[in-house]
């Protein structure tokens, strides 16, 4: 116990800073991936051919280990120059969020009751009112779902992310496997599934907030 | 008024699932489409809306040919209600019932003078209801806000699909009172689907029997009833027609016609009923032999007389068999 004390004394900036980083990648990987993912979801439901094949294409990039796709992303980005550090983990990390943020988009707007959807055209809305007033609203918790997964995911792949320089929590775990420092690692894991706990807590209240009563019970 | 003129619907090549169907709805009226499921009433009521395109011929809907209009504005000018009343339900009872004013841009204090009278028309309480959302509301409720919303932005013309199809009987019998009612006051005018018989005699100011998607008979219930054009008709609505049509019959009829019985004092177990009740219910009630007498009240409450079962087929006898028969000769 006195051990840990000193050790964390010694190093509680260290994490602190690579947990903020770690964030900070995560998040930033995660607006992007939603800027993308949610308009093409939408723009999905109006075209099945194109969605049929956007969603095969998102299922297999899902399937790539992370460590291959980072190892991919090494001599594409060294072309400009970017081949470590932060660009290349962000861009992987964007097109692992693509299918759970695509997918639950375009289901969950697909699955709103067709009655609902026909009673919205019947009353004469146009397509983008009733995409806006009836069936994004409707869709609202499965789109959160999506996201959430898409989050806790990110969070993970993130540590990998550190074998290609582009530091965060994965640091301390890959520093303490090589270095067979048990502390780092189990302060490294144990700060990334709290990071992981609190993201998922505020999605959650963000996605109670913004869905009302009647789609949650 | 919505005139239909030769209107057909193919599903390509093969599927035909109206034909040539001719008719008019007058202005103010209810014109309900019956018939078995798959005869095209539904398909014929959503051409008028443009749900589903017309393959050949033209709907007029107010001297206006549809096809000449704008989809979305056309819809609008179109109060739709569908069976499962289709509330949003993410939107408050307001907003749901709001909502194709608010598309046409009504401003803030017209729409919510048009609720109070519309929820006034319903018998629901316009601040507590408003706020609440669908699913605080029971079936009921739920479906007389369906076809308040259907009403909110004054449209002329009425589409309801099946609109009572999801309730049980006894809130069905009671919200469709209540519909008729507030039809008399607005005065719509009104193309509705049932598969009911019940529902289409009672509710009908004509019937529109179709059968794969041709017209059998269109005529008033009790013409329909009494004078069934063919064997498709006559089968449709039962060796029990004449029974049926007593529902278009009140208890002031049979008193005009062939006048009641004396009530007797003297009987202790009697049951009250109104004048204005139809025949139909009355001859039920008659038939359970709830009590030994049946007193008949005016619209002042004042015991006008008693009504037996043997009236009841009396009447049946030559107001409406007679009729029937007469016409068969004739």
């Amino acid at each position: 116990m006195e051990k840990w004390l000193r050790f964390l004394e010694v190093n509680a900036p260290r994490i602190l800073e690579l947990t903020i980083d770690h964030a900070v990648l995560v998040s930033l990987a995660i607006v992007v991936a939603l800027l993308i993912g949610i308009p093409l979801g939408i723009y999905l439901t109006t075209n099945q051919y194109l969605a049929d094949t956007v969603l095969q294409i998102a299922s297999i990039t899902l399937t790539i280990p992370s460590i291959a796709l980072f190892g991919v992303m090494i001599p594409i980005f060294s072309l400009i120059n970017q081949g470590i550090g932060f660009v290349p983990a962000f861009v992987a990390l964007v097109l692992y969020s693509q299918l759970p943020i695509i997918r639950n988009t375009y289901t969950g707007i697909k699955n709103v009751n067709p009655e609902m959807r026909d009673a919205a055209i019947g009353m004469g809305m146009k397509t983008h009112q009733r995409l806006l007033r009836v069936e994004i609203p409707n869709a609202m918790p499965v789109i959160m779902a999506g996201v959430r997964t898409a989050v806790i995911m990110n969070i993970g792949i993130a540590v990998i992310a550190s074998y290609i320089g582009a530091g965060g929590l994965g640091v301390l775990i890959t520093q303490g496997i090589s270095r067979g420092d048990n502390y780092l690692i189990i302060s490294g894991s144990i700060a990334v599934a709290i990071l992981a706990i609190i993201a998922d807590s505020i999605l959650l209240l963000i996605q109670k907030r913004f869905t009302i009563k009647a789609l949650t019970d | 008024m919505i005139s239909f003129k030769n209107v057909t619907k193919r599903y390509g090549e093969e599927i035909v699932a109206v034909n040539d169907v001719d008719f008019t709805v007058e202005e103010g009226k209810i014109v309900v489409l019956l018939g078995p499921s798959g005869c095209g009433k539904t398909t014929l009521l959503r051409m008028v809306n443009r749900l589903e395109s017309i393959s050949e011929g033209e709907i007029i809907i107010n001297n206006e040919n549809s096809k000449d209009l704008d989809a979305i504005e056309l819809r609008r000018k179109i109060g739709y209600v569908i069976q499962s009343n289709g509330l949003f339900p993410n939107m408050t009872i307001e907003e749901n019932v709001m909502l194709v004013p608010d598309l046409l841009g009504w401003s803030k204090k017209e729409k919510r003078e048009r609720f109070e009278y519309l929820m006034k028309l319903i018998g629901l309480d316009a601040k507590d209801y408003g706020k609440r959302y669908p699913h605080e509301l029971s079936g009921g409720q739920q479906q007389r806000i369906g076809v308040v919303r259907a009403l909110a932005a004054d449209p002329p013309v009425m589409l309801m699909d099946e609109p009572f199809g999801a309730l049980d009987p006894i809130i069905r019998d009671k919200i469709q009172e209540e519909f008729l009612q507030i039809q008399r006051e607005v005065k719509k005018t009104i193309l509705f689907v049932s598969h009911d018989i019940d529902e289409a005699i009672k509710m009908a100011d004509k019937i529109v029997l179709l059968r794969n998607g041709e017209i059998m008979q269109f005529d008033t219930p009790s013409k329909m009833l009494s004078h069934p054009k063919n064997e498709f008709v006559s089968q449709f609505f039962g060796k029990d027609r004449a029974i049926k049509s007593l529902s278009l019959h009140t208890v002031e009829d049979l008193q005009t016609i062939i006048g009641l019985g004396p009530v007797d004092e003297s009987v202790q177990d009697t049951k009250t009923i109104n004048i204005h009740q139809d025949l139909r219910n009355t001859l039920s009630m008659l038939m359970n032999q709830e009590a030994d007498q049946v007193v008949v009240k005016n619209d002042q409450d004042e015991n006008i007389g008693t009504i037996t079962i043997d009236l009841v087929q009396k009447y049946l006898h030559f107001e409406i068999k007679g009729k029937m028969s007469a016409s068969q000769e004739g």
